[in-house]
């Protein structure tokens, strides 16, 4: 596991987070710290606000009360400019979301062409390296129909990649794969911390969480029950909340 | 094998975006309250035969030495032709015209400012349900007969502002269904779109409008059929289309019994135009449902 570098200002700081929806308390004070380099799984019942939180660190879902800072940004800023937080924050999700009309290498290549506006040539090289990397070769034509869903997903974490962001959020990436695909993703996600991607997880494969957090974060109904380093949490965790919803899951 | 999460432990919504996706459709299309346009080829073969009948028991009756009715047909075709070609241009226009706007219409319905919302959404809503004659009146009479441009005087013809009184229900329809298929689009591509920093506009012309553009098109190849069935309607305030000409060639003839086999000729005639584009509605419809 590597040392985050400590005394470095954190590159994902979450301040006492609110947030409602309506009627629903989501978020009730929620704060957490990622240093860059770092890895951290989120973990918790459905309904506990897991999605809300990573929606809110790229300004998909607006804050009631609090402060999220990513790199140096003020997400909670009024006058915050999204489209420059979200060049660094690369989002994958549960559905991967990919475009269907577009190929898998159009897909990876879209955003950095129109939107960082960097020339077709270089990104192309790079978005084809990319899917090499999440072992897509020869995939490159083919439209997100054509491809199963560990595929759809790993075309989406090459799409978020090469926008060449700070940090990734993971939400479930592998809630809705088969069992089979589940762990070709998962490859793909921990070759990516293990090469020092900042990375926050929502995920409910606790091996994995255990392989790659450097920090893991139990929620539940809107609050951060505990929170330890994985061998901590998972061999004894402290709150009778976290015990037992592993004794459930595990 | 690791250990997976039960189905209840952890939310798979994996079925709620498409079951919520079909209910909105069916929604949708109870609310898009045009008929559907389905014309069977044994329709068109009953027209023939109505015609063909009709024609040869008016043939019988006719007294000796009269023009026959295929010959008196035949002269008039020409002359009725020509007026189905401005039915034809009238809904080439209205539709091209309707359709520019409409989409203009339909984006404003789903633009992040309220108020042109609102205003959007009751322009759509007032000429989609207002009857089309009513329109069609409203724009004969009240459009001005003539406009003077830079000192140019231009008149505007009768065809012309019945066309422009066409398009106000063209254009609320392509409103309805541009919104309808900008929102029956899964949340999830908007979401992705703009976490990968993409902007309102770059989001809706890159990744919104073209997957819409096939879930557009056989709602509006529809809404064509529909026009193009419309444009007699001019006739009743005095455009020269096909079926004023054919009155106009019944009286001139002065026989009765010809009446069935020409309006049936020109019932005909609609159909030949229609068919062929209700059928592409009909297989793009089902190719889009294979798709889902
Ligand atoms: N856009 C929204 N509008 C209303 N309620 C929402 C919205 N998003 C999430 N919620 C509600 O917030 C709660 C937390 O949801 P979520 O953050 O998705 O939890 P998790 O990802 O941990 O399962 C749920 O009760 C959910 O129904
Ligand atoms: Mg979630």
């Amino acid at each position: 596991m590597r040392d985050p570098a400590r005394g470095e200002a954190p590159l994902v700081s979450i301040r006492d987070a609110h947030k409602r929806f309506g009627d629903v308390e989501v978020l009730k004070g929620v704060s957490l710290e990622v240093a860059k380099g770092e890895a951290i799984c989120i973990i918790g019942p459905s309904g506990s606000g897991k999605s809300t939180l990573l929606r809110c660190i790229n300004a998909l879902v607006p804050l009631d009360a609090g402060t999220i800072t990513v790199s140096g940004i003020e997400v909670t800023d009024p006058k915050l400019d999204k489209i420059v937080l979200r060049r660094r924050v690369g989002m994958v999700f549960q559905q991967y979301n990919l475009f269907p009309h577009r190929t898998a290498l159009q897909n990876v290549m879209m955003a950095p062409v129109h939107v960082l506006r960097q020339d077709r040539r270089e990104v192309e090289q790079r978005a084809r390296e990319l899917l090499r990397k999440v072992r897509l070769e020869g995939k490159e034509g083919a439209y997100p129909g054509e491809l199963s869903g560990g595929q759809q997903q790993r075309v989406a974490i090459a799409r978020s990649l090469c926008m060449q962001p700070e940090v990734m959020l993971f939400d479930e990436v592998t809630a809705a794969l088969d069992p089979e695909t589940v762990k070709e993703v998962l490859v793909t996600i921990r070759e990516l911390a293990e090469e020092g991607m900042t990375c926050l997880l929502v995920t409910h494969e606790m091996g994995f969480a255990r392989e790659v957090a450097d920090h893991v974060y139990f929620t539940d109904r809107g609050v951060i029950v505990e929170h330890a380093p994985p061998a901590e949490l998972f061999s004894a965790p402290r709150d009778p909340r976290t015990r037992e919803f592993l004794g459930r899951i595990l | 094998m690791r250990p997976r999460p039960l189905p209840s432990g952890t939310d798979l919504p994996v079925l709620l975006p498409a079951a919520d996706r079909l209910a909105r459709r069916a929604a949708e299309e109870r609310r898009l309250a045009l008929p559907r346009v389905t014309l069977d080829a044994r329709w068109g073969a009953a027209i023939l035969v109505t015609v063909l009948l009709s024609a040869a028991a008016a043939q019988a009756q006719s007294a000796p030495g009269q023009e026959s009715v295929l010959a008196t047909i035949w002269k008039w075709t020409p002359l009725v032709g020509q007026g189905f070609l401005l039915n034809i241009a009238i809904s080439v226009v209205a539709m091209t015209c309707g359709t520019l706007l409409g989409v203009l219409l339909g984006l404003a319905q789903i633009s992040l400012l309220a108020p042109v919302r609102a205003g959007s959404w009751f322009l759509t809503q007032f000429f989609r349900n207002a009857p089309w004659l009513v329109l069609l009146f409203y724009c004969i009479f009240m459009l001005p007969y003539r406009v003077t441009i830079a000192g140019e005087v231009i008149e505007i013809p009768n065809w012309l502002r019945a066309t422009l009184g066409l398009t106000l229900p063209v254009m609320a329809n392509v409103s309805e269904i541009v919104r309808g298929a900008v929102q029956s689009l899964a949340k999830g591509q908007w979401e992705a779109a703009e976490s990968l920093a993409f902007s309102r506009g770059q989001t809706l012309r890159m990744v919104i409008l073209p997957q819409c553009l096939k879930r557009m098109l056989p709602p509006w190849m529809n809404l064509y059929a529909i026009l193009i069935m419309s444009t007699p309607l001019a006739s009743i305030v005095g455009v020269e289309e096909a079926m004023t000409l054919a009155r106009g060639a019944l009286n001139a003839e002065r026989r009765g019994d010809l009446l069935i086999p020409v309006y049936g000729l020109l019932l005909l005639a609609f159909f030949v135009y229609c068919y062929p584009i209700a059928r592409a509605t009909r297989w793009l419809e089902r190719r889009a449902q294979v798709r889902i």
